[in-house]
């Protein structure tokens, strides 16, 4: 298995938001976990990421065989972890270029392998840009500076393509995207899948799973996941929305 | 938060590479200043009379002054009399070939990056070596000669170009310019002399690498670079000193004369040593650097790499005498720990239609403390002058200060004078964004200053771009807050 999350407790300033987490996810699997707001879905994606906002109190995440808590951050990314973040921050200065050079070689480095070439590097720019139609011109100016929201969202897709990690996590990928944007993204994360790779998505609406579509999916609600079960169950919620869960408490 | 405090120190504790000393002879004089010891300066350099009488007047017009307390810095009081003003490297007189040159002297500039060998040069760049108060070796300097340029020692420009030498010498920075202006005037030991003829574009940058060796001594050297009509130079000076726990101190004084037409490019990477973490140390850095564009459409460009020194007080500046004349300042100063600096630049308009720009980025981290000070005037015959200053600061931690005095002097209303100013910081999500890339806290650092640096970075030679970049990075080592 790829992932596995077992018994997660976590706290942001004393508050325990996860309260006893447990997920398997294996290559090849698209889950998606899916909630009201407030619900911990957030959390759980910076937790798996290493946000050292968050303080994991109890339980276990095993990744590839390691455990994933004891790495740094940035040794989470090596390993193959990707997040989208729903707020992707902008880095003036740092040109989206030398952004994502820095980002592939320190990878490379990791996997023991020298730096890339420059020209080898923008072959592969302009490959993996194609697939969430990201501008050239996004691709020369700073990390995130003054883009849009769903050029934004398009860049995380792009970093995804670029860095191939094993297991994306996309955190509402989907909010504040018009409808001609989500098809991009989600066509672009579809592009993505193979049988060895693996996807979390979370969303608090059932609009992306349109597009892209979950093997399994997982009701998060104060910190637990209440229910899973497949695909059928995002259309259930879609139907019913969250107010049922308030009631069976 | 205190988490990603504690890597951000972790990141800016600096290391700094340069700190190792000599071991070698060395002649020096008696601690102290009066008149026999600039008498004994001028005696051992051999000089002319009219430059020991510069000399003696400079100390006279000196022992009148007091020193400067205006910047935004904190001087702890200097003794004067506890300085040794001299101290040469003892070496045959004036080496002619490669033979003459201490091993030693090579090992350590090789040490620096700086090969004297010319066959193990850099391509396209010369170099004259000065450790502590004389030059060493001037590389290239015959190639150089079959275009007429000169580039050379001061003490060998004083020798072999009296005239040049005199009529230049004094009359950018007066000896009565400031303190470390008549200091520097009445001590100086050593420094370099650029003379390009006219119409000639220099085929090499020019670079002069000032090393500070001996204990207790003090570095007074002076650079005076003479563009005739329509030439072109670009110039390139680089600094470093051992690590100690005294104070030392570093007086220099740069002129730069550009006749018709002709364009300077003066570039600085300036990493004297800093001093410890706890502010323990490092060289203090007072200079006057300045340039007259003396010419009808001459340009002298500053461009200024600051990391090292525990304080640097230096304002290279442009006097934009000639019309259509242009002037430009671009600056990085990276202060951490108990580093400070004021620094800065002044452009004077005097001339029509003249130009200057100003790009000032100010980092500052640990408990350092970090000014920028400039001066725009544009003087009441100097029509349509136009200017565009602009001051960035960065701060890498909550108890480093950065300050910013722009002064403005208009007397002409046809000026155009732009200010443009901003402070930021390296936020803790920008980091994790990097550090979800795969990029440590520490390379994180590293690009983001040097993508906010980029505007001043990509103004200097290509050589030692790279360098520069690895140097601001360095010296931010366990600092981000």
């Amino acid at each position: 298995m790829l992932l596995e999350i077992k018994n997660l407790h976590a706290e942001i300033n004393g508050k325990e938001i996860l309260k006893g987490i447990d997920l398997t996810v294996n290559a090849g699997e698209v889950h998606a976990i899916m909630g009201p707001n407030g619900s911990g879905k957030s959390t759980l994606s910076s937790v798996l990421v290493g946000n050292p906002m968050f303080d994991v109190t109890e339980g276990s995440v095993r990744f590839g065989g390691k455990d994933l808590l004891e790495l740094e951050p940035e040794d989470r990314s090596r390993e193959g972890i990707f997040l989208s973040f729903q707020y992707p921050v902008e880095i003036p200065g740092v040109s989206m270029v030398n952004f994502m050079r820095a980002a592939l070689n320190e990878h490379r480095k990791y996997k023991g392998l020298d730096p890339i070439s420059a020209s080898d590097f923008l072959k592969l720019m302009r490959e993996k840009r194609a697939i969430v139609e990201l501008d050239n011109k996004l691709a020369s100016r700073s990390v995130n500076e003054g883009f849009s929201g769903g050029e934004k969202k398009r860049n995380e897709i792009f970093q995804m393509a670029m860095l191939e990690p094993k297991l994306a996590i996309l955190d509402e990928t989907d909010s504040g995207l018009d409808i001609d944007a989500l098809r991009v993204v989600a066509n672009g994360v579809n592009q993505l899948r193979t049988p060895e790779n693996a996807a979390i998505v979370i969303t608090h609406y059932q609009r992306l799973l349109d597009y892209i579509k979950p093997d399994f999916v997982h009701v998060l609600y104060k910190g637990r996941i209440v229910k899973s079960g497949g695909p059928e169950l995002a259309l259930e919620l879609e139907t019913k929305g969250y107010d049922w869960l308030k009631e069976n408490e | 938060m205190q988490d990603s405090n504690a890597i951000i120190n972790e990141v800016t504790n600096s290391d700094y590479k340069y700190g190792f000393v000599t071991d070698i002879d060395t002649e020096l004089i008696h601690r102290g200043l009066n008149e026999q010891t600039v008498r004994i300066i001028s005696a051992k350099k051999e000089e002319p009379e009219w430059l020991l009488e510069f000399r003696l007047k400079a100390f006279r017009h000196w022992q009148t002054l007091e020193m400067p307390d205006w910047a935004h810095l904190n001087i702890p009081p200097i003794d004067y009399q506890d300085i040794i003003y001299y101290a040469a490297p003892k070496q045959k007189e004036g080496p002619k070939s490669w033979d003459d040159v201490d091993p030693e002297l090579v090992k350590t500039f090789d040490k620096l990056g700086i090969p004297l060998h010319e066959r193990a040069q850099l391509a396209g760049m010369a170099v004259d070596a000065v450790m502590d108060s004389v030059s060493v070796k001037t590389t290239f300097k015959e190639v150089l000669a079959e275009k007429g340029i000169i580039f050379c020692s001061f003490s060998e420009a004083v020798r072999n170009y009296p005239d040049l030498v005199k009529q230049y010498l004094g009359t950018v920075v007066s000896y009565r310019d400031n303190f470390f202006a008549a200091l520097n005037s009445a001590v100086f030991s050593d420094g370099s002399f650029v003379y390009i003829p006219k119409g000639v574009r220099s085929p090499m940058e020019l670079s002069t690498y000032f090393r500070i060796n001996a204990a207790n001594t003090g570095q007074f050297e002076r650079t005076l670079i003479v563009a005739d009509d329509e030439s072109y130079v670009s110039y390139l000076e680089g600094c470093t000193a051992p690590m100690r726990d005294e104070n030392q101190l570093h007086a220099a004084i740069v002129e730069i004369i550009a006749l018709e037409r002709a364009e300077v490019k003066y570039s600085t990477v300036q990493n004297w040593y800093p001093g410890d973490k706890d502010g323990k140390g490092g060289i203090y850095n007072f200079v006057t650097k300045r340039g007259i564009c003396k010419g009808e459409g001459s340009k002298i460009s500053w461009t200024q790499v600051e990391t090292g020194s525990a304080i640097t007080w230096k304002y290279p500046s442009c006097i934009l005498a000639g019309d259509n004349s242009v002037g430009e300042f671009y600056s990085v100063a990276v202060t951490n720990n108990h580093q400070q600096a004021d620094t800065g630049t002044k452009m004077i308009h005097l001339g029509k239609n003249t130009k200057s720009r100003i790009v000032s980025k100010g980092i500052s981290a640990g408990f350092s403390q970090n000014s920028y000070r400039g001066l725009v005037k544009v003087s009441p015959k100097a029509v349509n002058a136009r200017n565009h200053s602009q001051c960035d600061s960065l701060l890498l931690s909550s108890t480093c200060g950065a300050h910013t005095y722009p002064y403005v002097d208009i007397q002409n209303e046809t000026a155009v004078v732009e200010h443009e100013a901003t402070t930021s910081k390296i936020s803790e999500d920008q980091l994790f964004y990097c550090q979800q890339r795969g990029i440590g806290v520490e390379e994180a650092v590293g690009l983001i200053v040097n993508g906010y640096a980029k505007e001043v970075m990509n103004k200097l030679p290509m050589e030692f771009a790279v360098e520069a970049q690895k140097l601001l990075t360095i010296s931010l080592e366990g600092s981000v807050g």
